[in-house]
């Protein structure tokens, strides 16, 4: 089978307040071109899953995969190269770094991941401006765009390196109804024209239902 | 694989829009360095005035012919109060003589010894300076004055007339300051003196002489060699003393050593004569130098509070960096690059601040009657301090920038993401 991403048997607990089992045997896949969201109540640890999956969370047992190569164990820097290379990512609060400009945030993982010349990652950051419609806001500053216009950026951003696979915790959590549909018609987009995988962390049913695929999590376990 | 650019890149918009920030820091490190040199230079200047006061008067090895009396006894010598305790009491100097046995074949050998930079001939003589009925203790010192020209700054010291007119005298003499004040004399008035002997001749004052230390220029003056020792009825090898001036100051303790067992005479060498001279010295330098470090190290505390805290302000930019694909390496690197261009700017600046502010203390009048030749604050401006200075900058600002930057290393950005 051809993952993408894929987890065996993922453990973890919480040390403080009290021991606390969190994830119990995760175990789950995401293709190639899959659009799937996951759901759950507060607590329920999805989005301490997606941490892990995004490789930033380290302190779990099991093992994961990224296009079918072992993650687990890896050093620290090798993780930020994978994540750099492979893994865009979206929060819920746009988190930019608002001192610098909109065009510069794009650019930042290219240069960075530093496989092209300064100006063709400029190019590549103005047509990815382009797609999302927000060329115009390039050179403003971060700090000076709104907050639909930011998780754009965002969005922008995770995609300047074509990683394997989007991943967002609760992307649309802090936009009006407006803003959102306008951020799922994106992700719907890149799904179907860049065959880009995502994983979606949310709330919001109405944005789940739409999506390829549903992960429901109740108390740490996967419903099926 | 660090990419220096993009990192410098972000180091730089963080300082940039953190001007204040930035600017109190840099300062921080300006006012520390800038008073470093600025303490430094002063302190080592006026060090240096002191020590060479007393240094360029006293030579590296000084060869004369001690009284004394001898070390073995003549009872010592009888075989038959061989084994018994021997008491001899109203113990007597040596008889000799106060000149130096073989004065001019040791000179010689001095002057062509390749570690010797100059040696020169005195001759030493109490006499006494006659004004009217009084009569007033003195020494009158016969030299080379040219050579000891060369080799000392007596030349400084001759406020009036210079050292050519005095080995163009014949019976010229320099006049210690003191003395000419007490007789009023002055330069071209003539002075009579007499030996202990009580053989009285007169000379003409071509100069006036003041070292700066009281005691001396109340008694002591100079004349040529031969004036001396033709006013004391001596053959032109009598010289009671030899002032040895050497290439390297360090040698002289050993050299003295050997000059003394070698020609059977007194050596003295610099060292052993202002022994105290040197504690003095040395224990202003370490007042010096605990200042400095004292300034540093606080300037120091404030790049690692300023760094401290515009790490805790960037605490999301740090997160999100890390989630891009930097690694903490990297983060730490941005926040050490920081440190470090606010260290060379302060650094630099502070230099400069150091330098101009020892200039002006350089052209502060400062005139005294014991140093005739000083008219300003001395201030030494050896290229080492400002080598230290900013050394220290670097170093401190490495330290400084370290503590924090490791703290930015090892945030955990899903912890700052999460809000937990």
């Amino acid at each position: 089978m051809d993952f993408v991403l894929e987890t065996k048997n993922i453990n973890k607990y919480f040390d403080q307040p009290v021991k606390f089992h969190v994830l119990k045997d995760i175990s789950l896949g995401i293709r190639k071109g899959e659009f799937a969201s996951i759901m759950g109540k507060s607590g329920s640890g999805k989005s301490t899953l997606l941490y892990i999956l995004s490789t930033m969370d380290t302190d779990y047992t099991g093992e994961l995969f990224l296009n079918n190569e072992l993650i687990t164990g890896q050093k620290h820097g090798k993780l930020s190269q994978i994540r750099n290379k492979n893994i865009g990512f979206v929060f819920q609060f746009h988190y930019l770094l608002s001192e610098f400009s909109v065009l510069e945030n794009v650019m930042l993982p290219a240069k960075k991941l530093g496989e092209k010349s300064l100006a063709e990652i400029e190019h590549d950051a103005m047509e990815k401006l382009r797609m999302l419609d927000i060329l115009k806001l390039a050179h403003q500053r971060a700090s000076r765009i709104s907050g639909g216009e930011k998780q754009r950026v965002a969005i922008a951003r995770a995609l300047i390196n074509n990683p394997a696979i989007l991943m967002g915790d609760e992307p649309t959590g802090n936009l009006d109804s407006h803003n959102s549909e306008n951020v799922f018609s994106i992700f719907k987009r890149l799904k179907e024209e860049e065959d880009l995988s995502l994983l979606i962390v949310t709330h919001d049913e109405d944005f789940a239902k739409r999506t390829d695929r549903i992960i429901q999590m109740e108390d740490g376990r996967i419903l099926d | 694989m660090i990419n220096w650019k993009v990192i410098l890149n972000i180091a730089k918009t963080h300082l940039l829009t953190k001007m204040k920030s930035t600017v109190t820091a840099s300062l921080g490190v300006t006012f520390g360095i800038g008073a470093y040199i600025t303490l430094v230079s002063f302190m080592t200047g006026l060090n240096e005035m002191l020590d060479s006061l007393i240094l360029n008067q006293t030579p590296h090895i000084h060869i004369y012919n001690e009284i004394e009396p001898s070390d073995e006894q003549p009872i010592a010598l009888y075989q038959e109060f061989e084994d018994a305790f021997n008491v001899v009491n109203s113990v007597k100097p040596k008889q000799s003589q106060k000149k130096i046995h073989n004065g001019l074949p040791i000179l010689n050998y001095l002057k062509k010894d390749e570690k010797v930079y100059g040696a020169t001939p005195q001759l030493r003589a109490q006499i006494f300076y006659l004004s009217g009925s009084i009569e007033l203790g003195g020494n009158l010192v016969g030299v080379d004055i040219m050579e000891e020209a060369r080799l000392s700054n007596i030349g400084d010291y001759i406020v009036e007339g210079t050292a050519q007119d005095l080995k163009n005298s014949d019976n010229g003499i320099l006049l210690g300051d003191g003395l000419a004040q007490k007789m009023s004399l002055k330069k071209g008035d003539r002075v009579q003196i007499s030996t202990i002997k009580g053989d009285v001749f007169p000379l003409k004052i071509v100069g006036i002489y003041q070292s700066g230390i009281a005691e001396i220029d109340n008694i002591q003056s100079y004349a040529n060699l031969k004036t001396v020792q033709r006013i004391l009825g001596e053959a032109q090898n009598y010289i009671t003393d030899i002032n040895v001036k050497l290439y390297d100051i360090n040698e002289a303790t050993t050299m003295a050593k050997s000059l003394g067992k070698q020609f059977q005479v007194k050596a003295t060498s610099i060292n052993e004569a202002n022994a105290q001279f040197e504690t003095g010295s040395n224990i202003r330098n370490l007042i010096t130098y605990a200042v400095s470090i004292t300034l540093l190290i606080v300037a120091g505390f404030g790049i690692y509070n300023i760094l401290n805290m515009l790490i805790y302000e960037k605490m999301k930019d740090i997160a999100i960096l890390k989630a891009i694909g930097f690694s903490g390496n990297d983060v730490q690197l941005i926040f050490m690059c920081q440190a470090m261009i606010i260290g060379v700017l302060g650094g630099i600046l502070g230099l400069i601040v150091g330098f101009v502010l020892s200039k002006l203390i350089d052209n502060v009048a400062f005139e005294t009657e014991a140093l005739p030749t000083i008219t300003t604050y001395p201030i030494d401006y050896d290229i080492w301090y400002y080598v230290i200075g900013i050394s220290f900058a670097l170093i401190s600002t490495f330290v400084a920038g370290w503590l924090p930057s490791n703290k930015a290393k090892h945030i955990d950005p899903v912890r700052i993401i999460r809000g937990t």
